[in-house]
């Protein structure tokens, strides 16, 4: 039977959303499940880990700096316990910071990542999107010494609640933790909005906003709607908005409910990030943009007059 | 102080990618190729710091068939001053390209390697990070600001929560993302002058590297296609239809 260990992202001491979904592909390979906490101090995270549905043991490793999760020191510790621990596979969430340290263990055990995985088949077979998900690739891997994925988030839907918590081992393991690296700050973009990747709902505003000034009309149909905002790379390179709204291949994969595409063509690096949207809405003046090849919902006109206009209605 | 620069042939980012109806991969023949957009940023981040005179040398590599021949002549064309072939023959698995890659650093005495993120083809987002791991050394990855100085690097990182701010002591990883830089158009002297430059030949065996097998690719499938939806008309019968669906 496999043995897996969840690796439990977290940051501003709560559990990383996605990690109930991590728990969830893991379910689907089926086996003990367990939860790492690499902390300053795990203890409340733990607890959160410990609650869902399918974890067996929550371990909790607490170091000094670990908050900052930095690739090199996070990941010897990560291999560290693999070994010891004798497991057969190690997921992380496909979070920005998964992809930064899950190659890295994966290159000390002597295997490659599987990157990705948007479907579990077995325990060693797993579907993972390439060319910007325009081509689902279906991979054996071998099971020795362990399997070591990335979990698209978009793709799994999270676990329950458990009926009874889940015991909690403090625990220390043996690695060498190099210095040459430190953390300096973090600058993070303080929202009261829905998270865009957990969002039920997202609203988001492409080049043809024209300003920062401009994407005000996005942020409020979003309020009105209770919706996370997003943004095409164009209107994040053209600053309205910062990066961490970037919606696509090489920003966030989401996957909400409703999913609103407000003055954005549709390129393929785009539509990589919304290809599990349930419902996509486009307002675009163009009736040739791409984005209505994909949209369940197409509206042609200008979006300085509809969306307003949508936001009184709605 | 010299820096390595890995650079990567993929599928052209405008090609609209066709799965064989075989399932046993994508159409690659007679398809447009090019250099993997986050590999030019990373040459484009290379150039511009020897410009500012805090490299001496910039080394190109690849790992890859005959045609990435192509791929390193438009790094020279940027500005690399020589390059290494690592010519594979086989399709290879990213730890292989990554022993590959850890090794012509190490035998260059490099101090600096620059990645791109990720590949647009494969998108798996590992090659750098296993290359750190594989010499022991810093990584930054997803980098969006680089100053090098003293010795140090300063990387702002571009991540979920929004820009981190890493420092670590060279030798060193980073891993570019797309708002480093705008890479320059190449202009044609700089192709013909790269067209001189020297590219060194190399097999795995010579790097003391065996290629090891890993994941097996069962299959490659279409994703499952969205249906076109409906046009409407007005605001009123958009917002009717998301209230007849629950949605709002
Ligand atoms: C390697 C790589 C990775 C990339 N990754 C991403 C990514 O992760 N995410 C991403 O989004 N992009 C990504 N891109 C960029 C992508 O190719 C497009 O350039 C980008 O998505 C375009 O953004 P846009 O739709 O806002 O702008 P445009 O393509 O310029 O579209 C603007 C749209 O607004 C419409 N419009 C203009 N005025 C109005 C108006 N008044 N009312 C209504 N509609 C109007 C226009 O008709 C047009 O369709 C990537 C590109 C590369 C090469
Ligand atoms: C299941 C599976 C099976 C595969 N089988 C084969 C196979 O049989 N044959 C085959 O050729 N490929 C195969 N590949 C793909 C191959 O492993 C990758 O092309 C490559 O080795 C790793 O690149 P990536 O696309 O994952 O890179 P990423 O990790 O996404 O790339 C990041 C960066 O690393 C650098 N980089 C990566 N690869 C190279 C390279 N070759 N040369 C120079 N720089 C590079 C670039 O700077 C790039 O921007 C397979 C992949 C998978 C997942």
């Amino acid at each position: 039977m496999s043995k897996i260990l969840v690796i439990g992202q977290h940051a501003d001491g709560k559990l990383n959303s996605g990690i109930a979904k991590v728990v969830n592909a893991a379910k689907a390979i089926g086996g003990d499940i367990h939860v790492a906490i690499f902390a300053n101090d795990g203890a409340a995270v733990a607890a959160q880990a410990a609650a869902l549905d399918g974890v067996a043991k929550v371990l909790v490793v607490d170091r000094a700096g670990n908050d900052d999760y930095v690739a090199s020191a996070i990941a010897p510790q990560i291999v560290a316990l693999t070994q010891s621990g004798g497991y057969s596979h190690v997921l992380a969430a496909g979070t920005t910071s998964g992809k930064d340290f899950l190659p890295r263990v994966a290159a000390k055990l002597g295997v490659q990542q599987v990157s990705d995985v948007m479907a579990v088949h077995s325990a060693t077979s797993f579907d993972r999107p390439i060319y910007a998900g325009n081509a689902i690739l279906t991979v054996e891997a071998p099971a020795a010494p362990a399997i070591v994925a990335t979990i698209r988030l978009a793709s799994f839907q999270a676990t329950g609640a458990a009926a009874a918590a889940a015991p909690i081992e403090k625990i220390s393991v043996d690695a060498a933790i190099p210095t040459h690296t430190r953390f300096v700050k973090l600058e993070a973009q303080k929202s009261e909005r829905p998270e865009l990747q957990s969002a039920t709902r997202v609203v988001s505003g492409g080049r043809a906003l024209g300003s920062s000034e401009n994407f005000s009309i996005i942020y409020s149909l979003a309020d009105k709607l209770k919706a996370g905002v997003g943004a095409s790379r164009a209107a994040v390179d053209s600053g309205y908005v910062p990066n961490d709204m970037q919606v696509g291949q090489t920003g966030k994969i989401i996957a909400p409910e409703l999913y609103f595409a407000i003055g954005i063509s549709g390129a393929i690096q785009h539509l990589a990030g919304i290809k599990d949207a349930r419902t996509i809405v486009a307002i675009n003046k163009d009736p040739e943009a791409p984005i209505f090849e994909v949209a369940d919902y197409g509206l042609v006109g200008d979006l300085f007059q509809l969306v307003p206009e949508l936001e009184a209605k709605a | 102080m010299k820096a390595l620069v890995s650079v990567k042939r993929v599928i052209d980012y405008n090609v609209r990618i066709q799965v064989k109806p075989d399932g046993s991969g994508v159409v690659v023949d007679g398809v447009k190729h090019s250099v993997n957009p986050f590999d030019e940023i990373a040459m484009e981040e290379a150039v511009r710091l020897k410009e500012k005179g805090k490299l001496t040398e910039i080394i190109a590599v690849t790992v890859g068939g005959a045609k990435c021949e192509e791929t390193l002549r438009t790094a020279l064309a940027f500005g690399a001053d020589r390059a290494v072939h690592v010519k594979v023959d086989d399709e290879i698995q990213p730890l292989t390209a990554a022993q590959a890659l850890a090794a012509v650093f190490k035998k260059e005495g490099a101090e600096l390697f620059f990645l791109g993120k990720q590949a647009i083809d494969d998108d798996a987002a590992q090659t750098g990070q296993m290359v750190a791991a594989l010499l022991d050394l810093p990584q930054a990855t997803f980098a969006s600001a680089v100053a090098i100085d003293g010795g140090k690097a300063t990387v702002t990182r571009e991540v979920d929560a929004g820009l981190e701010t890493l420092e670590f002591d060279l030798p060193g990883i980073i891993t570019t993302d797309l708002r480093l830089n705008e890479p320059r158009y190449l202009k044609l002297p700089d192709i013909m002058k790269a067209k001189k430059k020297p590219i060194e030949v190399v097999g795995l065996g010579d790097l003391g590297v065996t290629a090891t097998a890993g994941l097996k690719s069962v299959k490659t499938a279409n994703p499952p296609k969205r249906s076109k939806g409906v046009m409407v008309k007005t605001v009123d019968e958009l917002v009717t239809a998301l209230k007849a669906k629950g949605l709002i």
